[in-house]
């Protein structure tokens, strides 16, 4: 009989078509909505997983995530190097600093301040020059989208893109003069402004006069150490805060998820999809099971059981199930593919699978349930009738 | 008569309607013998119960009182699964409208009754494309019905009625969606090739120009039967039947 319930079901292509279309739609956006949600989110954390290489970061106990700086003594980058376990530790700054552009707008940029001695803490990916050269005297490196977006010259032609910045060109930051000498790639963050790298030393230099400038001090454990263990004895011993890389993102990504609307609104649009594509493909497959009910009595007067009806009906959701939902993913990661390149943000775990595959499913049982419900109470004396 | 050569025994047969509070008496007490291998005809007006009745003949009807045995089964005592499986195997249903699934071709939908006696399909299809060259298809076997004319869809119709060699089969209206020559040869195919000795036809009509095919008439009217008229006998012929 399953052969029977497949040709019913794709008998009537156009209705074929709308069931499918529904699961589609509600597949899409249960898949690609937390897909940007979770690109998002990861965005929170990119520039603690971009610079990878310590175990641990230290900082002030009050800071909550990876933006949100409280600056340190420098007296304290000494105390961490004291503590036993520690391979090394490492100074970095990183504040917001305001560059004068060449003409003459304001412009505020990210600057990362690196060891001078290791430029621990660089850039991912040099696109051009090398980490090194910041040591020549006023080297600094900017990101690639800084350099030709918000750092960009002025088109030569009214209206037209701005002129991308290249090695040689120079940038004043905080009335101080600084030369690029490097172009790099780094992941994108929430934080829209431009990424310029340059010496612990330098930055300091170009940031307004303060008493405290330490952002983080990066933590190397020896080899063997155990980095929780030693987390737990650099916050023990200094007062400060200490997370593993791990831990520091999550705090992060916490954060953001806590203390903003974007988990909301991305719930909103899942549930939305979820709804709709719950209505459509409900209504469309119980529509399709109603048109067909007399076929149904047919099937039941001729001796059909109810189980086996049921087994048809289901063998139908799933048929329809499985194609709208295998139409979506596939929607979706082509979407991701063709915005690979683009400012979208996005990110399809595994996990993702499940959880829209979750959602199909559902949809699917309560359209089967309800046409099911109908045909079981179906009395197959309709058959007579006109 | 004895009982064992009976196909179906109806005895005070009631059946009241339902809906809301509104009660119809579809079936007031409706006693009916039908012998094995013979073409009984229910006519009557509209509304008398015709449909009904054959509703409970056929077991897909539960009366409310009175009893009605098939082949020696009281089938309102029989539990739902063998109710199902009594209709499965023993009765062949054809209707006014046809009621083929539209998506399956005509020796699919011939193969259906085969399919839920749990048949496997491809014998459950060569033996349909048998039963449809009986009914004069042979050559149609993959159309769907909707490429059929309406007496080609009956046919196919009476095959999928036949193709399980069922002991009871039950027509409503067979041929009032048909014009004269083709009910005509519907008539013909179901005397000729469905009814044999063992195999007994039930047909509802209004249709007063194929009561010539019938063994007996049975008449209806108010949820009685009123009367049973011999025809195929030419000393019991009842002109005003006719
Ligand atoms: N499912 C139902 N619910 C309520 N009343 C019904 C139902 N089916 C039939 N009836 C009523 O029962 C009576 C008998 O109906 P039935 O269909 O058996 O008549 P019939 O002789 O077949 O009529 P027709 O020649 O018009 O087909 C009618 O009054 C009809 O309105
Ligand atoms: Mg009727």
């Amino acid at each position: 009989m399953n052969h029977i319930a497949l040709k019913m079901l794709m008998g009537d292509k156009g209705k074929y078509f709308g069931i499918v279309m529904g699961l589609t739609f509600a597949s899409l956006i249960m898949t690609q909505q937390p897909a940007i949600f979770l690109g998002l989110m990861s965005r929170s954390y990119s520039f603690i997983s971009d610079v990878g290489l310590p175990d641990i970061w230290v900082m002030d106990s009050k800071v909550q995530f990876v933006d949100d700086i409280k600056p340190l003594q420098d007296t304290e980058l000494y105390r961490v190097r004291g503590i036993s376990g520690v391979e090394w530790a490492m100074p970095m700054y990183k504040g917001l600093l305001k560059a004068r552009l060449t003409d003459g707008t304001f412009q505020t940029c990210n600057v990362i301040g690196l060891d001078d001695a290791t430029l621990i803490g660089g850039p991912p990916l040099m696109l051009d020059g090398k980490l090194e050269d910041l040591r020549r005297s006023d080297g600094v490196i900017v990101d690639i989208d800084g350099a030709r977006d918000k750092l960009g010259k002025p088109s030569l032609i009214p209206g037209g893109q701005p002129v991308a910045l290249k090695v040689g060109d120079s940038l004043e930051l905080n009335d101080h003069r600084a030369i690029i000498v490097g172009i790099a790639k780094v992941t994108r963050t929430f934080q829209s402004q431009p990424v310029v790298y340059t010496t612990y030393s330098r930055a300091k230099s170009y940031a307004p006069r303060e008493r405290k400038l330490l952002s983080f001090v990066m933590v190397k454990a020896k080899q063997g150490q155990d980095p929780a263990e030693l987390t737990r004895r650099i916050r023990d011993n200094t007062g400060l805060a200490a997370y593993t890389q791990a831990e520091f993102m999550t705090l992060t990504y916490e954060y953001f998820m806590h203390n903003t609307g974007i988990p909301i609104n991305f719930g909103i649009s899942v549930l939305l999809g979820f709804i709709v594509g719950a209505a459509i493909a409900g209504q469309t497959f119980y529509n399709f099971t109603l048109e067909n009910l007399r076929q149904f009595g047919v099937l039941k007067a001729m001796g059909t059981s109810n189980w086996t009806l049921l087994r048809m009906i289901l063998l139908q959701a799933v048929l329809v199930g499985s194609t709208g939902y295998g139409l979506g993913v596939g929607l979706t990661a082509l979407f991701g593919y063709l915005m690979r390149h683009s400012i979208l943000a996005f990110k399809f775990p595994w996990q993702l699978l499940l959880f829209s595959g979750t959602g199909v499913s559902l949809i699917c049982v309560f359209a089967a349930l309800i046409s099911i419900f109908k045909v079981i109470r179906l009395e197959p004396a309709i058959v007579f009738k006109g | 008569m004895t009982n064992s050569s009976l196909a179906v025994r109806c005895q005070n047969v009631l059946k009241v309607y339902d809906t809301g509070g509104q009660k119809v008496t579809a079936l007031n007490g409706v006693n009916l013998d039908i012998a094995q291998g013979e073409l009984m005809m229910l006519v009557g007006p509209s509304g008398c119960g015709k449909t009904t009745l054959i509703s409970v003949i056929a077991g897909i009807l539960d009366q409310d009182s009175g009893c009605c045995e098939v082949f020696g089964e009281d089938l309102l005592s029989l539990s739902n699964q063998k109710k199902l499986a009594f209709r499965a195997r023993n009765i062949g249903f054809v209707f006014q409208a046809f009621n083929l699934l539209p998506s399956l071709n005509a020796a699919e939908n011939v193969s259906v009754p085969l399919l839920i006696n749990g048949i496997k399909r491809v014998e459950a299809e060569r033996k349909a494309v048998a039963v449809l060259e009986q009914v004069g298809l042979g050559n149609r076997i993959k159309a769907l019905p909707s490429e059929l004319s309406g007496g080609q869809q009956q046919r196919v119709a009476i095959a999928r009625a036949l193709i399980h060699n069922p002991k009871l089969i039950v027509c409503d209206e067979p041929t009032s969606s048909l014009d004269h020559e083709t009910g005509r040869n519907v008539m013909n195919l179901l005397k000729e090739v469905a009814l044999h000795q063992d195999r007994t036809l039930v047909i509802v009509t209004h249709d007063a120009r194929i009561f010539e095919f019938a063994d007996r008439i049975a008449k209806m009217d108010d949820g009685h039967i009123i009367e049973v008229n011999k025809i195929n006998a030419p000393d019991n012929l009842t002109p005003e039947l006719i």
